[in-house]
């Protein structure tokens, strides 16, 4: 886990001022811990040890209760990913419809294996559970966007189209 | 009977005005002119049960809640939807969330919340939006928050909010998603206590699935006993139906409960491409016991019908298999999941459904031996439970059923990998090389 890091975390006064709004639908200010980490993870691409700080004191818990939280979730990064996370569904409605197979032609046409991030840092290729999406498996999420009903050479020209954006 | 009460054919349904015209926020209106215990009522005579998985009288858990209205109380809203092969309640949030919203208006007032979530996956960045987009436009019209002392003229009023997951399928178990609302690690908690006495920070509350609620303003619209009439008498109502898997047309169908599993297959999802025979089917989502192929002829999908040969309803969500499917993958696949999600409180859970996958990747290598399949049934049982929450149950029930009911394909697996040479079946143990009293610990 890559947690050290030499920027500085700061959140604006409008990033701020959204968190504190955030708060007041809660009773207590520790419920907003997860939109915390999502502008976090936002802002610096992942959470790293200055952003767990900064926001067990922006709400007021410690930073072990962060981590524990940042630990919990599989949507939080705690080492850096490329600019395009391509997380491959690969459970039991993906798996019947060739889910494995795509994963292993997205790993041989970037080169590189699942869990790792290509060396101009564009891509990284993730393994995940159900998306929810098994109606038009076999899914991909790229970053927030799902790419649905796909197949080897769909997924081939996502990648190109991605690559010259 | 062609009934649609929740993916309705109306273009634009999902748009506040097209929802308006066609009736919508008139229920709510006058749902408010009865009283809290009547509607309470009106939801129990409909016999209308939870769509989460566990099938639990709606009304009957509305009616848990307790009636002080000096304490704050709270609805929570469960669309974190992570079930493998459910898909549904994302259908609601495209395409009907302002029913979903009139939904959790009358039953925040039939038990008293003045503060509402909806708890939705984090992966859903798009229909958290589309959700939000319709919150936006019910709260404009004065349909939430304080202004609906104003529209409806009451004294009651609540507050709807989205709270975002981040990716963790046990926040789908009620009060792992209240703990996870509350900002912690999503930990099931025990219960006793139960939600409705101790729930999000200690005050009571009341946890719906989002289809269940969706439901809502038709029964009271049209009457308890109009729903009560719609499919099966025991488990009435229409269920949105996920089909995946090795079908031609996947997808959801809204269908009355007792609809025959082969025409939903066959009728609805276009049947198995290269007209294969089935082998194997999860009912309600994968945590759900497996069926075999020779059992689905005559089997009507509702939750009486599934618990006879020995399944459950679950989430609705169908995957079909057919004949070339290698079921041991399957099994390891859905094992490796839930030793995933597995959130590591309980022993059993955590270490168990590890030792599972384990078992079953060895077979899958080639190295398993028949007595694996008696291991594996024998961890499962002491999985099954024995921990805080269902998940521990969800992990045990495919693997315990699916050795059951496909033990000669689990044994042909096995058998093969007899025939390798074990040249010494006693493992020895090699005593250490230092007399023990003169291992000394260095306590500096």
């Amino acid at each position: 886990m890559k947690l050290e890091s030499t920027v500085e975390v700061q959140f604006s006064e409008q990033e701020l001022q959204t968190i504190e709004n955030l708060k007041t639908r809660y009773l207590k200010p520790d419920s907003v811990i997860l939109e915390v980490l999502y502008l976090l993870q936002e802002k610096y691409g992942y959470i790293t040890r200055e952003g767990m700080k900064y926001a067990a004191d922006l709400l007021g818990i410690t930073e072990e209760h962060v981590l524990g939280v940042v630990t919990f979730y599989s949507m939080f990064n705690t080492q850096p990913v490329g600019k395009y996370h391509l997380q491959v569904c690969t459970n039991v409605s993906c798996m019947l419809k060739g889910a494995y197979s795509l994963l292993k032609k997205i790993e041989s046409e970037l080169n590189i294996k699942k869990g790792e991030t290509t060396p101009d840092g564009l891509f990284t290729i993730s393994e995940v559970e159900c998306l929810g999406s098994c109606g038009t498996a076999p899914v991909i999420q790229i970053n927030e966007d799902y790419y649905e009903d796909l197949n080897e050479e769909k997924v081939t020209q996502i990648i190109k189209e991605l690559k010259n954006r | 009977m062609d009934i649609k009460i929740l993916l309705k054919d109306i273009p634009d349904y999902h748009k506040i005005e097209v929802y308006r015209q066609h009736g919508g926020y008139e229920t709510i209106r006058k749902a408010l002119q009865k009283s809290p215990d009547e509607i309470i009522d009106e939801v129990k005579k409909s016999g209308l049960r939870g769509r989460g998985g566990a099938c639990f009288p709606t009304g009957l858990k509305w009616s848990f809640m307790p009636k002080d209205k000096n304490i704050p109380k709270f609805l929570c809203i469960n669309g974190d939807e992570s079930e493998p092969g459910s898909f549904k309640d994302r259908q609601i949030f495209e395409f009907n969330p302002h029913q979903l919203i009139e939904g959790i208006l009358i039953t925040a007032y039939a038990i008293g919340a003045q503060t509402c979530y909806i708890y939705i996956r984090g992966e859903y960045v798009k229909w958290i939006r589309l959700m939000q987009k319709a919150l936006d436009d019910a709260y404009a019209a004065g349909f939430i928050g304080e202004k609906m002392k104003e529209t409806f003229g009451t004294e009651f009023f609540t507050n709807i909010y989205i709270h975002r997951g981040a990716g963790a399928y046990i926040c789908g178990e009620e009060s792992a998603l209240m703990n996870s609302i509350e900002g912690k690690r999503g930990y099931p908690r025990v219960k006793p206590p139960f939600p409705a006495q101790y729930g999000l920070w200690g005050y009571p509350t009341t946890i719906n699935n989002v289809e269940t609620i969706a439901n809502v303003p038709a029964i009271i619209e049209n009457g308890a006993e109009w729903f009560a009439n719609i499919g099966e008498p025991k488990h009435p109502g229409t269920l949105l139906f996920g089909v995946s898997g090795h079908v031609n047309k996947p997808g959801v169908y809204e269908l009355p409960t007792g609809t025959l599993l082969t025409d939903i297959i066959y009728k609805y999802a276009g049947g198995v491409p290269g007209n294969k025979k089935i082998k194997c089917i999860i009912p309600g989502g994968t945590s759900m016991p497996p069926i075999r192929g020779d059992q689905i002829e005559g089997l009507k999908m509702d939750a009486e019908s599934l618990k006879q040969v020995g399944s459950a309803i679950g989430t609705g969500g169908i995957i079909v298999m057919d004949e070339d499917t290698d079921l041991v993958k399957v099994l390891a696949r859905i094992t490796k999941f839930y030793w995933h999600e597995s959130c590591g409180q309980c022993t059993p859970c955590r270490e168990g459904t590890g030792w599972m996958l384990k078992i079953l990747n060895r077979i899958l290598e080639g190295k398993g031996t028949s007595k694996d399949l008696d291991l594996l049934i024998d961890v499962a049982n002491n999985i099954e439970g024995h921990t805080i929450c269902a998940l521990g149950d969800a992990a045990a029930w495919p693997v315990k059923f699916m050795i059951e009911r496909f033990r000669d394909e689990f044994e042909a697996k096995v058998n093969r990998a007899i025939k390798i040479d074990i040249p010494n079946k006693v493992h020895s143990m090699r005593r250490t090389q230092i007399p023990l009293k003169e291992i000394q610990i260095n306590r500096d």
